[in-house]
């Protein structure tokens, strides 16, 4: 690896770091055996963690970040004056090999700038991802970005040798999404997630491999003035209507370079996470939209407390429940019980009246739960309908520490 | 009080032999002092006394498949106390709790299943965090070596990973439990090993990675806590790329502010007004370009020699559109060359259609096939394989311009119609979209019919057909 490369490797990496997808899960058990290099395990491995707590599991990068959009969020829109750099289709090709022979990764995330045509960037892209598994044998994970406005052919071509494929639709409204990304388009961004779905439905059914482990796509939160409800409710349609494995949420964050088109200040990254929260209890746990967003104020959710426990403070009618009688979808609604606990707790009290201290071996929320919860030896009395019960609930807040 | 005494680390060898002689004297764990691993037992102190050695062909335990997993993660735990705890596991289920890991609540079982879930993590951080530094041999070729200090007794249990996913590499695992050494064949298990010097030496492509972990860092959100829960420091002196945290943290808010502060600045260069407009030319302009494109792609189903394209003039007046290439096509990648191939040819002659002034194709270009010995047989296309081919039959036929379409069988009338259509029963003249058509049967049906006045009115139909649509394209013009 020369200097040069490793330069461009700086800046293309930089460019790429703005999407938060990371995930190399959902692939089929496969290796690459004695002349190939490398396996999938299926749930994915997180090679290293960067300080702003973001997990390395794929080489994250840019084929190039040159571009001929011009996306308001995107720091690599045309007119920004950023350092631009191109990788080749081999450079990729080798940057991944050599990372993964070292362990250091689970494999490629491959993005690009569009150049030339849509069809031109997402061939390459396509080329990378078909080298590295057709001349290098490669089992690793590829996720590939796919480039909207490129043709269905190439867009299928892509899936035959990736594991993954994703559509960024970054706004949740068309509104915004025409105003600050002038050349994207939220109807055509939709096909093709359709477009995929149905693919990959297919390829399921004709035992045919096209992107095995699904589709995702990422929304920017607090570049525009949608709320969580729209953000929510995208999501939601997401799910139901394209069979999208993940919905990624990235907070809009100060970038260099930054267009005068956006918000000066950049929402609390607080609101992602809590995002990501409600974005689980939509998949797991039963939650409807109208549900989750009844815990907040006017569209947004609270910040200063997980949307389960906004949820249950505001249904208090519903609570407490009896640990050893309830049913599943009761239990899942319990602030501070996991799905995995809700599991052990529906299997363990079969063999036995739990007490509150064997609960508290199944669950590591119990200070949250126990307002909300009857167990053999323990009632919370007026507990659940105190008015100073979320004040009890939440710790003060922590000054971050910075070592 | 028993004495059990086993081999340092995880010696699930041991304790499978040790379990089989207790249960077979009916030992209660209470009776037992086990000793091994690295601290020595509580009990270590205390001989043997009263009691005669452990029976040493005792029979294999039948236990609960999950209690067996459960041993094998656990006995690697670097606790004193796991062998004690499995044995108790092991009595309880052996006396009416078959069912004991199911007690999630019970004091062992969530106490093993901690010690459970420790190991566990152990190894997933292990195949997380070991980085292999690539060390040249004299010869010159291509080595690895690592260096890695796990919490537990793992090194064993850790080496099918790594010998699935760098099967082809021959590389050294060393930690100070044992090490680790496989030569593209064979896996050898090796002594505890000291911190090997100056391992990243001369590798840039540790140089490298140390590179990117800075860049795709965003300072804007930095968050130490949620980094440290997920790898805690413990790490990082065997991470490389660790090293460069603490600047990283440091510079994190001046970095921001500088961003924060920057005002937008106005673009350096002129917009690329032109290449904006040409992006959207994006589609083949020319049959020709088309055909590039689809000889250039891969098959959906892997094993075709080749796209076999269509042939014929743009503009000719009629087109005929078959289901995919056979063998023969395949290998000559030209369509309708095979039997099938031959007998559409005199059909066409018959009906008064020149071959050569007809475009040919098939709705999808590459040939599908299971291998039988030397043969070949042919598969039929599946719908979505016909949907992702129709895209570009569209454009082939938008390109040809035919003033009417025949379909040669199901398929071709699938990808002209977007529906199954019963041939037999639908033939004839149907309208697809922009086109006029002709429903008919493939002639490889025609091939497959026995000998006969059934085969002779069959391929009669055939040729009516094909005359038919003559009429209609003379009609129309």
């Amino acid at each position: 690896m020369d200097d040069a490369l490793l330069d461009k490797l700086e800046i293309l990496a930089d460019a790429a770091k703005y999407d938060a997808s990371c995930a190399s899960s959902g692939a089929k058990r496969r290796t690459g055996g004695p002349d190939g290099i490398g396996s999938t395990t299926g749930a994915g491995i997180c090679h290293a963690y960067t300080p702003d707590g973001r997990c390395v599991s794929l080489l994250k990068i840019l084929l190039t970040n040159y571009c001929l959009f011009d996306c308001a969020y995107c720091i690599n829109r045309r007119s920004s004056n950023v350092r631009r750099a191109r990788f080749s289709v081999e450079e990729v090709v080798r940057l991944t090999l050599g990372f993964y022979k070292r362990n250091c990764i689970e494999g490629l995330f491959l993005s690009s700038g569009i150049i030339r045509s849509p069809d031109y960037t997402m061939e390459q892209l396509m080329l990378v991802a078909r080298t590295l598994r057709r001349d290098h044998g490669f089992a690793g994970y590829i996720h590939l970005k796919t480039i909207p406005e490129a043709s269905p052919w190439l867009i299928e071509q892509a899936g035959l040798w990736a594991d993954r494929l994703s559509i960024n639709l970054e706004l949740a409204s068309d509104r915004s999404l025409k105003e600050f990304a002038p050349e994207k388009d939220g109807t055509s961004i939709k096909a093709v997630m359709g477009q995929v779905g149905e693919r990959i439905l297919e390829a399921k059914e004709e035992k045919r491999r096209f992107s095995p482990a699904g589709q995702s796509t990422q929304m920017i939160v607090g570049a525009d003035a949608s709320t969580d409800l729209s953000v929510l409710e995208t999501s939601d349609t997401l799910y139901r209507r394209y069979g999208l494995r993940r919905v990624y949420y990235s907070a809009f964050s100060p970038i260099p370079e930054a267009s005068s088109a956006l918000p000066a200040k950049p929402p609390p990254l607080q609101r992602e996470n809590r995002l990501y929260q409600a974005d689980w209890l939509l998949r797991y746990y039963g939650f409807t939209v109208e549900e989750i967003a009844a815990g907040g104020e006017s569209g947004m959710l609270d910040l200063g407390i997980d949307p389960k426990l906004a949820w249950a403070l505001k249904n208090r009618e519903r609570f407490p429940v009896d640990v050893n009688r309830a049913d599943r979808e009761m239990l899942l609604r319990v602030p501070g019980l996991g799905a995995r606990a809700v599991d052990k707790i529906v299997e363990a009290r079969r063999h036995t009246s739990l007490r509150l201290e064997d609960v508290a071996r199944l669950s590591s929320g119990l200070k949250r739960a126990r307002a909300f919860l009857i167990a053999a030896d323990h009632h919370p009395g007026g507990l659940t309908d105190r008015a100073d019960l979320r004040q009890r609930l939440v710790a003060p807040p922590k000054q971050l520490s910075l070592f | 009080m028993r004495h059990v005494e086993l081999k340092d680390g995880a010696d699930l060898d041991g304790f499978r032999r040790a379990l089989r002689g207790l249960v077979a004297l009916g030992v209660d764990p209470d009776e037992v002092a086990w000793s091994g691993g690295a601290a020595p037992s509580l009990f270590g102190a205390i001989a043997e006394t009263g009691t005669g050695p452990l029976p040493a062909d005792a029979p294999p335990v039948s236990l609960p498949r999950p209690v067996g997993a459960l041993i094998e993660t656990v006995v690697c735990h670097r606790d004193p106390e796991r062998y004690a705890l499995l044995h108790r596991l092991v009595w309880r289920a052996l006396r009416g709790e078959r069912d004991i890991l199911d007690h999630h609540a019970d004091p062992l079982v969530h106490r093993l299943a901690m010690l459970d879930k420790a190991v566990r993590r152990d190894l997933h951080k292990m195949h997380a965090f070991l980085r292999f530094n690539e060390v040249r041999d004299p010869d010159g070729a291509e080595r690895y070596l690592a260096w890695f200090e796990p919490d537990n007794f793992i090194v064993e249990a850790t080496a099918p990973f790594f010998v699935e996913r760098f099967e082809s590499l021959v590389w050294t695992i060393l930690t100070p439990v044992g090490s680790l050494q496989w030569d593209r064949r064979s896996l050898t298990f090796g002594p505890a090993a000291a911190r090997p010097e100056g391992l990243d030496r001369d590798d840039r492509f540790a140089e490298g990675w140390q590179r990117y972990y800075e860049s795709t860092f965003n300072p804007a959100r930095v968050n130490p806590t949620a980094m440290r829960a997920e790898m805690p420091r413990k790490y990082w002196a065997n991470l490389p790329e660790a090293a460069a945290i603490p600047a990283m943290i440091r510079s994190a808010p001046a970095r921001v502010q500088a961003m924060v502060e920057a005002e937008a600045a106005a673009p350096r260069h002129r917009n690329p007004d032109k290449a904006v407009a040409a992006m959207a030319r994006q589609e083949p302009a020319t049959l020709a370009e088309l055909n590039r494109i689809i000889r250039a792609a891969d098959p959906l189903v892997p094993g075709a020699t080749q796209a076999v394209l269509g042939e014929g003039r743009e503009g000719a007046a009629i087109a005929i559109v078959g289901e995919q290439p056979g063998d023969q096509e395949d290998v000559e990648g030209r369509p309708f060359v095979g039997p099938a191939g031959q007998l559409l040819t005199r059909a066409l002659e018959e009906a008064g259609i020149e071959r050569s002034a007809a475009y040919l194709t098939n709705a999808v270009k590459h040939f599908k096939f299971v291998a039988r010995g030397k043969r070949r047989l042919h598969q039929s296309p599946t719908a979505g394989e016909v949907k992702h081919y129709r895209w570009w039959l569209m454009k082939e036929l938008g390109f040809v311009r035919p003033r009417l379409v025949v379909t040669l069988g199901a398929t071709a009338a699938l990808a002209l119609t977007g529906r199954s259509v019963s041939v037999l029963r639908e033939r004839g003249p149907m309208g697809f979209g922009d086109w006029s058509g002709v429903v008919t049967v493939h002639p490889s049906y025609l091939l497959r019919l026995p000998a006969g006045e059934g085969a002779d009115q069959a391929y009669r139909d055939f040729v009516a057909d094909l005359r038919q649509a003559r009429e209609m394209v003379e009609g129309a013009g």
